[in-house]
């Protein structure tokens, strides 16, 4: 679904991603962890079509496409959704309203009509019960004044809503108390489905309980310097990234 | 007319009203999405659309002005001798007057006499007859979406319908005169109601208040003339479309709205021109008095042609718009989206001088382009216990600049007085400007005064955001800009809030990206 081929990117001419290399196929769920600054959120950014990174070298194909030369919106619509690290607020546009335009923008894309008002009431009542948010929140601004855990899982809950095919969650599990994140889990294990993918960005085994992941790859100093099972992360809980960074500064010697 | 009649028409009011209430949040919700998908078409669909002419014969008075030109307008509309007088004492008194220059805004220097002051489409039936109009002005204001055609109106509204210096038709006249509404094109008033007319003219915009207002008081050629008599709510929405149509003339009507005591009237006016790449003039006045009890709601949607992407062409929007609250628990309220001309120069104010009376304005004023305004209002508290409210919006792209200016003056004897203003700004792009000049006079211990006022940006980040999510950047503008204005578009009847949005969206297009 997604290949990802010695993806080299800046940020103000200084380098960030150093040669990614990653294959994300269907029904699969990777995590990706690594130290703070090492490139994970950048990735994700570049992956979702944000500008201020710029690729300098590699490929990426999200389902036979180059996913580079699409639009931020066109990914969107092809499927690909990214559970911000820090969701952005829109004061003055209630949720309902952006989720209505969002979904119908995909529907259309599809060539579908767009939801009747009921319906798309209906659709969004059923998701909400499904990430357990409080239904006022659904009439306020878009992330205005929510809290940090509220953030993230309306985050969860738009995910819910457009059913992405490939979804990178970037640290939806920081700041989450034991139900929510139970909850976000939840919204995360129903998308393990044959034709969908997620990447999990997290910093922490704990999520890992609850969404087993197929692959775990340690993202450091903007390579991807070790992947492995889930006993990885376990590994990882218990020694810290000092051994990884050794490793890992150590083989670059030899380069 | 029978207090029965009134009395009916109160009732029907409160009916469409509970008829609204009654409607569940889901249909009410469905209805705006409807009119989403036909905003989105809209935006699709291109520029300022508005912007055709219409091959209508003409009949023109030659270029230029002088007590002549005064003279011929007045005898063109077969004026009493009253009303010429009172057009040369404004004619002389501009004659001394200088283009004020305290705005923040560059106007080009505009030549007085290279201008048409009188334009009046030739085939045109006395206005307020029943006879059939022109087929061809028919056909323009159809593809302004003005129907004049009773049996084609928008459900529930009433207009009148002006083109260059004439009112080509009001609607409805007969049924309102049932209610004993009077609403008819100015110069039907002159003739029709003299007194009343007589009696109020120019009481709360004298023609020496300013350049433009005197300018307008020499020279004015039609507008709208409403009275609502004791007891009466207004059933329906008065509305006046004002379209300019013929090159190089200038459009100069007046507008007076009575309420009586205990009445209430809504009312609303839309404004377009054709694409030209000349400035035309237009300077209006617009005079509102409410007596004790009595409400009126003045809506405008203003869309004149803004000119061009290189600031070629657009209307110069030069307009005194004022209402006095002269009886006790009075209220005018101003609402104005303003998207069009090239320079807007208005501050449709309040003078509350009942006791316990209030005066409202909520405005948007989106620039794009180069174009250019400064606008604001003035609440000037005079009886005891007044109260208003400010809401400004301003939303500016491009090059262009966008000033609030307000004046909050409590007199000496106004007790009780309270004021709240909220004055905001939204920028896209960084080669815009938005200022803010608020004025405070406070005489009056008592007064309580409030002022805030933000600016904000659209983030880079806000755009990302909805782009990831599906949306592009152009709907995302648009749900940003409508979701910022919203406060104030909820202030617009129901039907023109739709129109409303689309403008906002429209008149950005092309702003980001
Ligand atoms: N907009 C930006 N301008 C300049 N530098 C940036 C910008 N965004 C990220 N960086 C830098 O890029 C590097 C990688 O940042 P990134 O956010 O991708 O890390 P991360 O792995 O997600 O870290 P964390 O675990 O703390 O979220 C950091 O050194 C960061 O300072
Ligand atoms: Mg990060």
């Amino acid at each position: 679904m997604l290949n990802i081929n010695n993806l080299k990117a800046a940020i103000n001419g200084k380098p960030i991603l150093k040669g990614i290399n990653l294959v994300l196929n269907a029904g699969e769920v990777h995590a990706l962890m690594g130290p703070n600054g090492s490139g994970k959120s950048t990735l994700a950014a570049i992956l979702a079509g944000r500008e201020f990174a710029k690729v300098l070298e590699g490929t990426v194909s999200y389902m036979g496409k180059d996913l580079l030369e699409m639009p931020p919106e066109e990914r969107s619509r092809e499927g690909i959704f990214l559970g911000f690290q820090y969701p952005t607020e829109i004061p003055g546009v209630s949720m309902v309203n952006f989720m209505k335009t969002a979904v119908n923008e995909h529907r259309k894309h599809r060539g579908l009509e767009p939801l009747s008002a009921s319906d798309f009431l209906r659709i969004m009542r059923e998701k909400k019960e499904l990430v357990e948010i409080d239904s006022k929140l659904a009439s306020r601004s878009v992330n205005e004044g929510y809290s940090g855990g509220e953030k993230k899982k309306n985050e969860i809950f738009q995910m819910a809503m457009l059913e992405p095919r490939l979804a990178i969650l970037d640290e939806t599990d920081s700041g989450l108390d034991i139900d929510a994140l139970r909850i976000v889990a939840n919204g995360i294990n129903k998308l393990r489905q044959p034709d969908r993918a997620v990447l999990v960005i997290t910093h922490y085994q704990r999520l890992l309980d609850y969404i087993i992941p197929d692959v775990v790859h340690v993202l450091y100093d903007g390579r991807i310097v070790k992947s492995g099972d889930r006993d990885l992360a376990l590994e990882l809980e218990e020694k810290g990234y000092d051994w990884i960074k050794k490793e890992a500064d150590k083989s670059k010697v030899y380069e | 007319m029978a207090a029965e009649g009134r009395k009916e028409y109160n009732v029907a009011v409160k009916e469409r009203l509970r008829v609204w209430r009654q409607i569940p949040e889901t249909e009410k919700y469905q209805e705006m999405e409807k009119n989403q998908d036909q905003i989105l078409n809209e935006v699709t669909s291109g520029e300022y659309k508005y912007g055709f002419y219409s091959d209508i014969e003409i009949e023109k008075i030659p270029k230029g002005l002088n007590e002549n030109t005064v003279r011929i307008i007045s005898e063109k509309k077969g004026e009493p001798g009253w009303l010429l007088e009172f057009r040369l004492k404004a004619f002389r008194h501009w004659q001394t007057m200088k283009m004020p220059t305290w705005a923040n805004l560059t106007i080009p220097e505009i030549d007085y006499q290279d201008i048409v002051y009188y334009a009046a489409p030739k085939q045109s039936k006395p206005a307020g007859s029943n006879d059939e109009i022109d087929p061809e002005l028919k056909r323009t204001f159809d593809r302004l979406g003005i129907p004049l055609e009773e049996q084609n109106h928008l459900a529930g509204i009433v207009v009148d319908a002006v083109m260059d210096s004439v009112s080509v038709k009001t609607t409805f006249r007969e049924t309102l005169a049932e209610a004993g509404i009077i609403f008819c094109s100015f110069s039907d008033a002159v003739k029709d109601y003299p007194d009343l007319v007589r009696k109020h003219m120019g009481t709360v915009v004298p023609y020496s208040d300013n350049f433009f207002a005197a300018l307008n008081s020499a020279v004015f050629s039609d507008g709208s003339f409403c009275y609502i008599p004791k007891g009466v709510r207004c059933p329906m929405e008065l509305s006046t479309y004002f379209r300019i149509n013929a090159a190089n003339t200038g459009q100069f009507e007046r507008t007076l709205i009575i309420a009586d005591e205990d009445s209430y009237v809504s009312y609303l006016e839309g404004c377009t021109a054709p694409r030209r790449d000349e400035n035309q003039l237009h300077a209006a006045i617009v005079e509102i008095i409410t007596e004790k009890n009595a409400e009126v709601k003045y809506s405008t949607v203003q869309n004149w042609y803004p000119g061009d992407r290189e600031g070629r062409g657009g209307i110069f929007n030069f307009v005194t718009k004022r209402g006095l609250c002269r009886g006790e628990n009075s209220k005018i309220s101003w609402t104005q989206v303003e998207t069009g001309s090239a320079i807007t120069w208005k501050y449709p104010s309040c003078i509350l001088r009942g006791d316990n009376s209030s005066g409202e304005f909520y405005s948007v004023a989106v620039t794009n382009n180069h174009q250019q305004a400064d606008t604001g209002t003035k609440m000037i508290h005079i009886g005891k216990n007044t109260r208003s409210i400010i809401v400004s919006k301003g939303i500016s792209a491009g090059f262009s600049q966008n000033s609030y200016r307000g004046l909050v003056k409590v007199h000496r004897k106004a007790s009780g007085a309270r004021n709240f203003s909220q004055c905001d700004s939204l920028l896209l792009g960084d080669k815009c400007g938005a200022h803010t000049f608020p004025y405070l006079e406070v005489d009056n211990l008592s007064a309580i005064v409030e002022h805030e006022a933000t600016t904000s940006k659209i983030g880079e980040d806000q755009i990302f955001y909805c782009n990831q999510r599906g949306i592009s950047t152009e709907d995302a503008i648009g749900l940003i800009v409508n979701g910022y204005a919203k406060e104030i578009i909820n202030k617009l009847p129901m039907e023109f809030a739709v129109e409303a949005q689309k403008l906002l969206q429209i008149s950005l297009e092309g702003s980001v990206g």
